[in-house]
Order: structure tokens, then sequence, then C-alpha cells
């Protein structure tokens, strides 16, 4: 057995990183020069990470499988980034911001992690005005904030409903001067096929040129991986096409531990599915959240009589109408946190209250809100977002309720890493939503974009330093050597076999099967006996994959079904340590609900006796269970409470 | 239900000389996107054991700014401040011919089919589209107040998708309108003030350097700009041009 070790600093929670900075070992200028660090990733946190190296001085090479590394799903972020600034003057504070965190992420997350998250959150937010990043502002010239969901103070910045693609611009904008400078060199249509070990450490990657099709080998002292989440296993997410779980998967293959595999964010408020042929799906902002009120008709008879366009929304009166977050939590209302709401819309329309003609969606309406305030105020504040709707469904928002229903958004499980990011394989380290550190099995809303940055900007340069600093008379790595052949080999075999099938089904209707086992069964509701059963699909489903899919060889080197078959074939094992992940954890916390542990009201149950840990599996070979390990988790700083929003 | 006649660019690689073909697409859901659509037309070819058709595309929401095809004469179809994967296919007609073409531009080679190599566009940043500040060691971000007019204009600017649509739809292939939008958002913005003379020149000299063209002031640029990007970006950046080449003129 391997042992699990957390590396937390010694010290007062508030002390703890201030002490590990004070101690850690540094690498001198003229060594970095001679190191050289691969960082898979161009997301906030990849860039980050990137840019950040090159201005110390290390060399760099960086990885995104787009065609530029300003593509990133970083891009797609809207609401916003948290920080404990406290410029409203409404009470928050570093501690309250690392409370609302934990408290949010229902207590499976790290105390020391989140505390340091929080710490960093300001310096975050002085970094990217720096770098000229177009925060929204308010008359006087000073950075304007607004709400989230799960807490009680105004903290999150914004630019418009851009804010992810502002601060990715920033860091890009930081990662193409480091490229300028010569210290940072960028590899654009890159994917990671495999990593690869040379005496137990992580020193180099098998990257696959999607334009050429060659399989390129790199080396290095040490490998970041910051690729992302894997929401795409369900097929249908709110991620973009590329969204993969590969390079993960690859590095957990190698004995890296994945943790908490199957804490999923389902957000509440996306556009509902219409269609076999759809391929993802579009988030309409938390924010909306603020002023839309959510409701279904109190009677089913209206509900079937929505659902056959007999009526419209409009057509149902006040009193026919169950505001259901409000009558059940009446004192956060519609602004419960994502899972509580997510559960709630999926308990209405499981119980036959659904609209839409498929019965899966709520409304979400903002007749109040214009009521209130005036078609303009709501147009300058959500306009955006309602003519992404309108475009997308047809329909206006102003006159009839927006439909939404909840969607698969964020992995909150991923590599599991110490304190210092750095997985259980010595030199690989993860950042971003790769790995599974601050959010435990909840991630509240803004809180992503913070953790991806903090990571990349002011965590990894820090604790690189330290892994390095014992490597300073270590040559550099040459990609000829034994094991990086041995790894490319493999690779060629892996893909001559997934070509050589030429079977009778896509690999996209593949994935869509997938997906809807994953969405049944490994979803917003999960129980013994259906994770059981899916597991027992997903293993058949792999099976028919390596007998039948096809992949259509292609001219030239450019062939897109080759790629997504990579991903998927992952995607089929992934969603089975998912399922065994969520059939392990005889508990409901955050994401994760298991439809046996519930208060009579529908509350979930938490089980803090025996489960306050972190889940970390290790790989055992192609067919065998995984070995779990667990890492408890202490809490010393917050008190443990059954989440409560009523 | 449509039922659609597709003309579709193909073309090997970047030495092949590339053709139209034609594609006869039945039952297309009126809901989908086109992306959606071409989608349908790739799993149908795969499973006759032709080769798909390769385009460019990840977020589908309109945000990242890697789709992008010439449909029927305009970059990302007719309709304004739309990018291609937001178009949705009951914009289309039953029966209609739709003609699919790559960004054609020399600043951007045809890698295969519809999809080109815009790599230009990073190497145009990384001339100087940025804030040259280490990570840490800056002040408070309140420091310094910025007036909000000068910050909205910024974040207008700022919303640039780096799609290339500008440069694919100028007669001169001039980049612009995409390199005034990155020049104007950190214009406007005293963080960028600092560098603004340096940063013009520099910007200018690598346009002209990767082979894009002069800008002839048509603005087709910014009627095909999906983001509506304005050419008062473009009147800005000469204005700081001429006082930069007078003020502090870059040494060679
Ligand atoms: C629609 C949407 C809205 C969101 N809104 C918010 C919000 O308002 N606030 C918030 O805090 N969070 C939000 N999130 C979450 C947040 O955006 C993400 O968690 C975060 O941006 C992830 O950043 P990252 O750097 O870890 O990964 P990403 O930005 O996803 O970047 C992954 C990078 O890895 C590369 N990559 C992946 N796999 C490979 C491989 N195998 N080989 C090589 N390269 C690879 C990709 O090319 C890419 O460059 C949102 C997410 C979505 C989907
Ligand atoms: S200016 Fe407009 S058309 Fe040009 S790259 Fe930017 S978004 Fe695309
Ligand atoms: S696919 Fe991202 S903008 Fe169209």
């Amino acid at each position: 057995m391997k042992e699990l070790n957390s590396k937390i600093p010694a010290g007062p929670l508030s002390e703890k990183w201030t002490n590990y900075k004070a101690h850690q070992n540094l690498v001198n200028p003229a060594n970095k020069r001679k190191l050289d660090i691969i960082v898979i990733g161009t997301g906030l946190a990849g860039a980050s990470a990137a840019a950040s190296f090159g201005e110390m001085g290390f060399n760099v090479k960086v990885f995104c499988i787009q065609d530029s590394p300003r593509r990133a799903h970083s891009i797609a972020a809207q609401g916003g980034i948290n920080a404990a600034k406290n410029y409203p003057n409404d009470g928050d504070s570093v501690y309250r911001l690392f409370y609302d965190t934990i408290k949010g992420g229902d207590y499976r997350a790290r105390e020391a992690n989140v505390y340091r998250l929080a710490e960093l959150s300001n310096n975050i937010i002085d970094q990217c005005v720096a770098q000229g990043v177009p925060f929204a502002r308010e008359y006087g010239g000073l950075l304007a904030n607004r709400s989230f969901g799960g807490a009680q103070v105004s903290r999150t910045f914004y630019a418009r409903g851009q804010t992810g693609q502002q601060l990715l611009l920033g860091a890009y904008g930081a990662l193409s001067k480091e490229i300028e400078r010569g210290t940072v060199k960028m590899y654009a249509r890159r994917e990671m096929m495999d990593v690869v070990l040379v005496d137990g450490r992580a020193r180099g990657v098998i990257m696959r040129n999607l334009v050429t099709g060659e399989l390129e080998r790199y080396a290095a002292h040490a490998v970041v991986i910051a690729s992302g989440g894997y929401g795409r296993v369900f097929f249908l997410s709110t991620n973009a096409m590329s969204s993969n779980g590969s390079a993960e998967w690859q590095a957990y293959k190698k004995g890296a531990m994945m943790a908490n595999p199957c804490f999923t964010q389902i957000h509440p408020t996306c556009i509902p599915v219409h269609g076999d042929y759809q391929s993802k799906l579009t988030l309409m902002s938390e924010s909306l959240r603020n002023d839309g009120r959510i409701w279904v008709p109190k009677n089913e008879k209206v509900a079937e009589r929505l659902r056959k366009g007999e009526i419209k929304a409009k057509d149902v009166a006040e009193e026919e109408r169950d505001y259901y977050l409000e009558r059940r939590y009446p004192a956060f209302g519609n602004l419960v946190p994502r899972d509580v709401a997510s559960r709630a819309a999926k308990e209405r329309c499981d119980a036959g209250f659904g609209v839409n003609n498929t019965g899966l969606a709520v409304y979400l309406d903002f007749k109040e809100a214009i009521g209130r305030l005036g078609q303009k105020v709501v147009e300058e504040k959500y306009g955006n977002l309602f003519e992404m709707y309108e475009r997308i469904v047809d329909d206006n928002p102003y006159e009839t309720p927006m439909m939404i229903y909840p969607a698969v958004h964020y992995t909150m499980g991923g590599l599991w890493v110490d304190y210092e990011l750095q997985t259980t394989i010595p030199g690989l380290f993860a950042a971003g939503e790769a790995n599974f550190s601050d959010h435990g099995a909840n991630r509240l809303g803004a809180s992503a974009l913070m953790q991806g940055l903090s990571d990349g900007y002011f965590i990894l340069p820090y604790t690189m330093q330290n892994y390095l600093s014992d490597q300073i008379g270590v040559p550099r790595f040459n990609p000829d050597a034994p094991e990086f052949m041995e790894a490319e080999k493999q690779i060629r075999e892996k893909i001559n076999r997934l070509m050589a099938i030429n079977g009778k089904q896509t690999v996209d209707s593949i994935h869509r099967r997938l997906g809807l086992i994953m969405w049944n069964k490994v979803g917003m509701a999960r129980n013994e006996q259906g994770l059981k059963q899916a597991i027992e699909e997903i293993k058949a489903l792999r099976k028919e994959f390596w007998q039948d899919v096809k992949v259509p060889a292609t001219s030239g080197g450019m062939n897109n079904e080759l790629e997504k078959a990579l991903r998927v074939a992952d995607f089929l094992e992934m969603g089975e340590l998912m399922a065994r992940d969520a059939l392990m954890r005889n508990e409901s916390c955050g994401g994760h609900f298991r439809e046996e542990f519930q208060t009579p009201d529908g509350e979930a149950m938490r089980n803090d006796a025996e489960y306050s840990f972190v889940a970390a599996y290790e790989y055992q070979g192609p067919d065998a269970e995984p070995v779990l390990y667990k890492e408890e988790l202490k809490f010393e700083n917050v008190e443990v409470k059954q989440r409560n929003y009523k | 239900m449509l039922n659609l006649k597709l003309k579709i660019w193909r073309q090997k690689n970047n030495i092949d000389k590339g053709r139209f073909v034609e594609y006869n697409v039945d039952n297309i859901p009126e809901e989908a996107s086109f992306l959606e659509m071409l989608d349908i037309l790739n799993e149908r070819l795969v499973l006759q054991g032709e080769d798909p058709v390769t385009f460019d595309h990840d977020c589908r929401e309109g945000i990242c700014g890697a789709c992008g095809l010439y449909i029927n004469g305009h970059p990302h179809g007719k309709y304004k401040n739309t990018t291609t994967c937001q178009l949705h296919m009951r914009k289309f007609k039953n029966g209609e011919t739709i003609t699919i073409e790559p960004w054609r531009s020399e600043a951007f080679p045809i890698i295969k089919d519809l999809m080109v190599d815009r790599s230009a566009l990073d190497r145009l940043i990384q001339s100087g589209g940025y804030v040259s500040v280490r990570t840490g060691g800056v002040p408070d971000a309140n420091s310094i107040a910025v007036n909000k007019h000068d910050a909205d204009l910024s974040m207008d600017a700022a919303s640039c998708i780096g799609c290339g649509a500008c440069v694919a739809t100028c007669k001169n292939g001039s980049a612009m309108l995409f390199v005034s939008a990155k020049f104007s958002q950190l214009a406007l913005l005293p963080q960028g003030q600092v560098e603004t003379y340096e940063r013009v020149q520099k910007m200018v000299a690598r346009m002209d350097e990767l082979g894009f063209g002069n800008c002839s002031n048509t603005y087709a640029c910014m009627a095909e700009c999906p983001k509506g990007i304005s050419v008062t970006n473009i009147a800005r950046m000469n204005r700081q041009f001429l006082a930069a080449k007078i003020a502090e003129p870059l040494k060679k």
C-alpha cells in the first residue's frame, strides 16, 4: 500500500501557507534555466502556471488541443470570480469565504487548501486588474460586485457575462508575453496521449499532433496537468466539445490516484434538452436566480396541457403556480446552492409536474422582476443571456418564462493532489478543474475561476520550486530514451487497434449511449441497484465499443473521429470508476445524492461518522477493481453541521 | 424537418487544390444548430465509409472563437452578431442550397476542408497585446480608479473572440479590426496606457511582417464581426500610431 500524505504544513490555519513559503526550498535563477517544465492545458490554470514559470526563468513547454491557447474552455465561464476583498463593506473576510466554501462543499474538502484559496483570492483580483482585465466598475471608478448562490455577501467580481473570457485573455496575454520572450514554447493542436515515467518520476509526455497525426515525445523535469474537467463523460454537458478526461485518465493508469470521481456538479439553470442530435447544452448563468422565480404548475393536469402545447405558461394563474424553491427553502428561496436547486427540479419533473414537450423542464419567470424593476433594468442586467436564450429556443423570455433544466457542468472530482498540488506520482502536478482539491462535494458559483488562477499564479510557482530544488543536478532528459519509445509504441498500437475495428457504430452514437447510462444512473440521484446496473452496462458498452466502433481512415493526418474515439475509450473506463465511487459512498453529500440516504422531506443525509474522507483510487490493471485509499478529513476550524438552507 | 443541398469545400490538405462537393442531407430538425447539421452529415458519411468534413469548433456557444465558416458568401452566415455555432437551422428554408467554405486569406492557410491555420493571430498578440506585468507584486485592485465609461468601452473592445472573420472578409486581408480591438482594450485603461506607444508600433510592425494587408477603410470587417467590434477602434489605433511615431519612435 502507498501512503497518502497530504503534506499539510503545521501551525494555525491562517499561518500555514505563510509558514510553507518561509520554509520551502528555492531554485536560484541560474539553475532555473536548466530545468524544463511541461504544462498540459492553457485554461486559467495552465496558462497562468506556464506564464508564471516562464517569468521565473524555467523552460516551459505548454500544450493545448485547440488551435490557440485562448480558446480553452475557461473562456466560456460567464458569471464571475469570488474574492474576499470586502469592498462592499458587507462583512466579508478571508475566514467567511473559507467557511462558505467548506460548507458549500458539504464538508468534504480539506480545510488547509480551502483556507489558502480564500487567502489568495484577493491577490488574483489585483493581478488581473494590473493585466488590464476590464472588470465591471461603479460610477466612482471602483470595482463592482454581485452576489451568487450559497453566500450572503456580495463578493463576486465580473466582466459582464463574460468573466471567464476576460480572465483567460488576461492569462493568455501573460502567456503570450513569455512566448515572445522565449521562455515558453507553445504547442497548439496537440493532445496528450500518455505521461512518461522514468524511475518512478514523471519525466515527459507523448503527444499526438492533431494536424499531422504523428506522435511526438517531449521530456522535462516535471509535468503539470491542467486539462480541465471530465463532465463530457455524460455526453451532454455545458463543457466544450473537446473537453475530456483523458489526460487525467492516463495519469491515473500510470499510478496517480483519482479522488472523489463521483462528485459531479449538475447546474440547475441550463437550456433543456430538445433532441437526440443535440451536441451540447448551454448554461444560463446562475445570476438569473437573483431575480427569476422558479415554478411548475401545482396541478398535474395543467402540466400535461402545457406539455401538449394546449396552453401557455402565461395562461397559468398565479394561485395555480408552485414556486417550489420558495416553498421548501424560505430562507434562501431561489438562491439555494446548485445541488439543492437541481434536485428540487428533478423531483418536481419526476412527480409529473414538468413542462416542455419532454416534461423535463421548469419555468424561470421574470414577470415579477420586470414589474418591480422595469424591463429596462432587467435588460441591462441580463440582456445578453436573454438574447442567447431566444437565439437557441426561439422564444422571448421577456414575455414567456424561460424553461430550464439541470445539466452536467463541473467535476469536483479529479486527480488526487497534496497541499503542493502534487499527485501520487512524484513530479506530476495537477491544477484547475483537473485536480480534486478545493470544492468538496459541491462547488459554489464563481469559485472555479478563483481556484484555477490561484493554482496557476500563486501556488504552483512556489511548490514547483520546492520539488525541483533537488533536481538541479539532473541533466535534461532524452526523449529517445527507452521509456519514451515504449510509451509511444503502446499508443501507436492502441490507435492501430481502434482503426482496425471498422465496425458499424459511430463514436458519437456510443458516446451518447454512455451518456444516457451516466445521466440516468450516475446523475442527479443515485441508488445501489442503479449503480450496480450502470457498472455492468458500462462494461458491456465498452466491450461493444472495442468490437464495433467505426473510426474511418482519413486522408492526411487530421482525423477528428479518431480524436473522439480515443477520448470516448477513456470515458468508457472513467464512467465505471465514477459509478463505483458513488456506490461506495453510502451517504448523500453535495452533488452526490443517494436516494437511500435522505431525510423524510427529501433532504440529503450526510454520514460524517463513516464518510468524512476523500476517496482516492489506485489503478490495478484493465479489469481489476481499483484499491480505495481514504484521506480522513479533519475539521478544526469550522463546526461541522448538516447544511440547512430552509 | 428540412431537406437541404450542401455545397461544401473539400480539400485534403494544404497542397491539394480543393473543390466543391455536393451533398443532399434530409431530415434536419429545425431546432438543430448549423454545426449539429454538419455533425449529422458527418455521422452519415462515416457510416458510408467516407471521409467526414473537417471544421473547427469547440464551445458551441459563441465565445471561444474556434468556429468560422463562410456560409452563402458571408463569414458566420448573414445574420448580425452571430457566430457559426449560434446559427440555427430554422433560419434556412426547406430545399435550400447552402454553400459552405473555409476562411480564405493569405494569412490563414487551409489545413483541411473547412479548417484553417489562424496562428498568425496569436503571433500578433505576442508582439505586444498585453500589459508587461509579472505575477505578484502588483498594487491593490482599487488603488487606481477607472472611469466607468472608459472601462465599458474597453470591455466592448475586449469582447473580440479572435475568430478571424474580419480578416477573412477583408479584400486586403487586413487584421486591423482584430489588432485595434486588443490595442483599444488596453489603451482605454490606465494599466495599459503605460506601454501604449511601444505597443502600437510593435503590433503594426508585426502585422506587416506576417503578411496581413493594409486597411483601406471599407468597414466590411465591422459589418461581419460576430461580436460587433467597432471600427472606432481602428481610428483610435491610427491616431495613437501617428502620435507614437512622433513622440517615441521605436528604434529599428
Ligand atoms: C459554461 C460554463 C460556465 C462557467 N461559469 C463559471 C463562473 O461563472 N465562475 C466560475 O468560477 N467557474 C465557472 N465555470 C467553471 C470554470 O470555467 C472551469 O472550471 C475552469 O475554467 C476550468 O479551468 P481549467 O484551466 O482547469 O481548464 P480548461 O479551461 O477547461 O482548460 C483545459 C485545457 O487543457 C487542454 N487539454 C485538455 N485535455 C488535453 C489533452 N488530453 N491534451 C492536451 N491538452 C488538453 C485544453 O485544450 C485546454 O487548453 C463555468 C464552466 C462552464 C462550462
Ligand atoms: S474583431 Fe470581430 S471578426 Fe475580428 S477576430 Fe474579433 S470577433 Fe472575430
Ligand atoms: S464554437 Fe466557440 S465560438 Fe463557435
